[in-house]
């Protein structure tokens, strides 16, 4: 049970990084449907910068700039030219996925340097890592997991306690007041529309770096979406996204889990699970009408100083 | 000091407006010259290539009108969907439940003579696509439930449901261990015209009815202000639900016929990978012919001769076909952008600032 939900832990990383960013996005007032391309684009260039150069920290970086190249032709688009969010979104994974393929082909097949591997190497936090049941699942992981606790507290503190949160939300919920109030809107739309999108590319670099290290054609297979599906789940909150990005990340793996135990199910059928799910839960979600559990009031509307 | 403001345009004469969207199309082949330059391969080289590998022979021609054939349909249904602010990313889904019910009653049914057996299989399908669309539609009109994660999710949902079938109960004893569902008979394979499957006649004349049924219907007529304004078509009295449910019928309707029409035309049975990535592709198509049914035909032709072009570099150049996917989102961007050129104009503000007090 130990191992499954350590394993819970590590298939649900992509999911955590990829709808956290998005969460940062949407608290913004844009509703980017491209996570599934960002994360593509991340996970091919986080694969081949950390391929060429044997550095993780290359890959890393290169899984980032993508996602903020990407995210930055969606921002100069919906924001500055008023586009479409949905279409210029759908767009992004459409161009993303191409993009991902393209540049893949010739690295198909091809292994994670020894280097890189070392790096993700399983580490044992002194103390925590001793406790029972919560050590051996949560503090016996690589330093990206790590890193995943680190940016769920860090986010949280941004969107709850710091004045820049608050600001951000304001613009979120109503651009115009927000620019009345002297907020500079289109420098945060842009900023957080980027930001959110480099962490999108880096839950895609998590799969091809770590989860699989090797370059495997569409490796996020639905993920972003299933991420976009859990901001609502979520409701724009990035601890339930933590809660949220590990259920999932466990029906992703429970068929492996299932055929160990004995019990045979067509792999098929489990594979349908995730996705099943994510249905159930957007319509449930839509059920509930409490306050905080709203999206942002200007989601998906652009603003247009001119017109307000 | 030099300022711009942004003031939104009443009216843009035609002429202008597809000149903008034009350049607009020159300046993402640009550049998306320069991204394939950039991955060191020569855009003129590439280019000329992808056009005389989906034009030049007349062989290449018909590989790309069935590639046209299927993305038209396709678009259609979309397009219908998204005429009412119907966010409809389930092409892929509803495309494989019209093939898979096709396939049924190819496999199942015997005796019928063609004709029949190609219209029962046609109604099928058509009710598979719908029956697919309807699920998430429902769900909208009568709980707001996010129609864009629900259809894409249906899509992965369908891919498995397929791919089930075919590696599982419906795969064939003939094929020796090979996960492939069984051949369609004779009378289950559409018949030609001109060398090309009737297809192409089928697309044609929906081109026709669906610009009718939009333009000229009341039903149409209904979706067009939902689109546009919820509020507007409750505040005429409209049944916001039953519209939704209807557009989406027909929506998923003619994707499951392009379902129908890939499995018998060009598939001969059912497979997974069936759908192709029409459904999406078909939303950017969608999309460039501005939602209208007759744009929709030049529009989709000229991205099939992309794909077309795409997978004959793939071989005769050893460049992959991926560049095609990419050259259809830089293209959209591009034409994504120009919209607010043809929406908005652009003032530059000039104050001058007053140099000498005014006695």
């Amino acid at each position: 049970m130990e191992g499954f939900l350590a394993a819970t832990v590590i298939a649900g990383m992509p999911l955590l990084f990829a709808t956290t960013g998005e969460i940062i996005t949407e608290k913004s007032g844009l509703l980017n449907l491209g996570v599934e391309g960002l994360m593509l684009m991340g996970a091919i260039m986080g694969f081949v910068a950390g391929y060429e150069t044997g550095n993780p920290w290359m890959g890393l970086l290169g899984a980032i700039l993508a996602g903020a190249a990407g995210s930055l032709i969606f921002a100069f688009l919906t924001i500055t030219l008023r586009a479409n969010q949905v279409v210029t979104g759908l767009t992004l994974t459409i161009f993303g996925t191409g993009f991902a393929s393209f540049m893949g082909k010739s690295y198909v097949g091809l292994v994670v340097p020894q280097t890189i591997k070392d790096f993700f190497v399983k580490i044992h936090v002194p103390l925590l890592g001793d406790i029972p049941f919560i050590g051996p699942v949560f503090f016996r992981q690589d330093v990206f997991v790590y890193f995943g606790y680190f940016l769920v507290v860090l986010v949280s503190l941004y969107f709850y306690r710091t004045k820049r949160g608050l600001n951000l939300k304001a613009v979120g919920e109503s651009a115009a007041s927000a620019d009345a109030s002297g907020i500079n809107v289109m420098v945060y739309k842009y900023v957080h529309t980027c930001i959110g999108g480099a962490l999108c590319a880096l839950g895609g670099a998590y799969m091809s770096l770590v989860m699989m290290s090797v370059w495997v054609e569409n490796v996020v297979a639905g993920r972003g979406w299933i991420a976009v599906a859990l901001v609502i789940f979520a409701s724009w909150n990035p601890i339930k996204a933590f809660i949220g990005a590990f259920l999932f990340g466990g029906l992703s793996i429970l068929g492996f889990r299932l055929q160990s135990m004995g019990i045979h199910i067509s792999q098929y059928w489990v594979d349908m699970l995730p996705y099943a799910a994510t249905i159930v839960i957007i319509i449930l979600s839509s059920r509930k009408n409490k306050k905080e559990n709203q999206p942002p009031a200007d989601l998906g509307i652009a603003y247009f100083r001119e017109e307000r | 000091m030099t300022r711009f403001n942004i003031i939104k345009r009443d009216d843009l004469p035609k002429k202008r407006e597809w000149i903008i969207r034009t350049l607009a199309i020159l300046f993402s082949l640009v550049s998306a010259g320069l991204v394939i330059l950039a991955l060191g391969f020569d855009p003129l080289e590439v280019f000329p290539g992808m056009v005389t590998g989906a034009l030049g022979t007349e062989i290449r021609l018909t590989q790309t009108i069935l590639k046209a054939i299927p993305l038209i349909v396709t678009s259609l249904g979309i397009l219908v969907a998204f005429k009412m602010n119907f966010w409809n990313i389930g092409g892929e889904g509803q495309i494989l439940m019209g093939a898979l019910a096709a396939a049924y009653v190819a496999l199942n049914v015997e005796g019928l003579p063609k004709p029949v057996m190609l219209l029962l299989m046609a109604a099928a399908a058509m009710v598979a696509g719908g029956i697919w669309a309807f699920i998430p539609a429902f769900f909208k009109a009568r709980m707001g439930v996010n129609e864009t994660i629900f259809t894409l999710m249906l899509n992965y949902i369908a891919i498995k449901f397929v791919t089930y079938l075919q590696y599982g109960p419906w795969k064939s004893p003939e094929s020796q261990g090979f996960p492939k569902v069984a051949t369609f008979p004779d009378n289950a394979t559409l018949p030609k015209l001109f060398g090309i499957h009737i297809g192409w006649v089928i697309a044609l004349i929906l081109v026709v009815l669906v610009y009718i049924f939009i333009n000229h219907t009341k039903k149409g007529f209904e979706i067009r202000v939902v689109g546009e304004s919820k509020e507007t078509a409750r505040y005429a009295g409209m049944n916001i639900s039953s519209v939704i449910i209807v557009a989406m019928l027909i929506s998923g309707g003619l994707c499951g016929l392009t379902g129908m029409i890939q499995a018998s035309a060009v598939e001969k049975t059912l497979a997974a990978s069936l759908s192709g990535g029409y459904g999406f592709t078909a939303i950017i198509t969608a999309w460039l012919a501005r939602l209208n049914a007759i744009a929709v035909l030049f529009v989709c032709f000229a991205f099939a001769i992309l794909l077309q072009g795409g997978s004959y570099i793939q071989i005769s150049m050893q460049i992959p076909a991926a560049v095609a996917d990419m050259l259809q989102g830089i293209i959209l961007f591009f034409v994504l952008g120009s919209e607010f050129f043809i929406q908005y104009k652009i003032g530059i503000i000039r104050k001058n600032i007053p140099q000498k007090e005014v006695a």
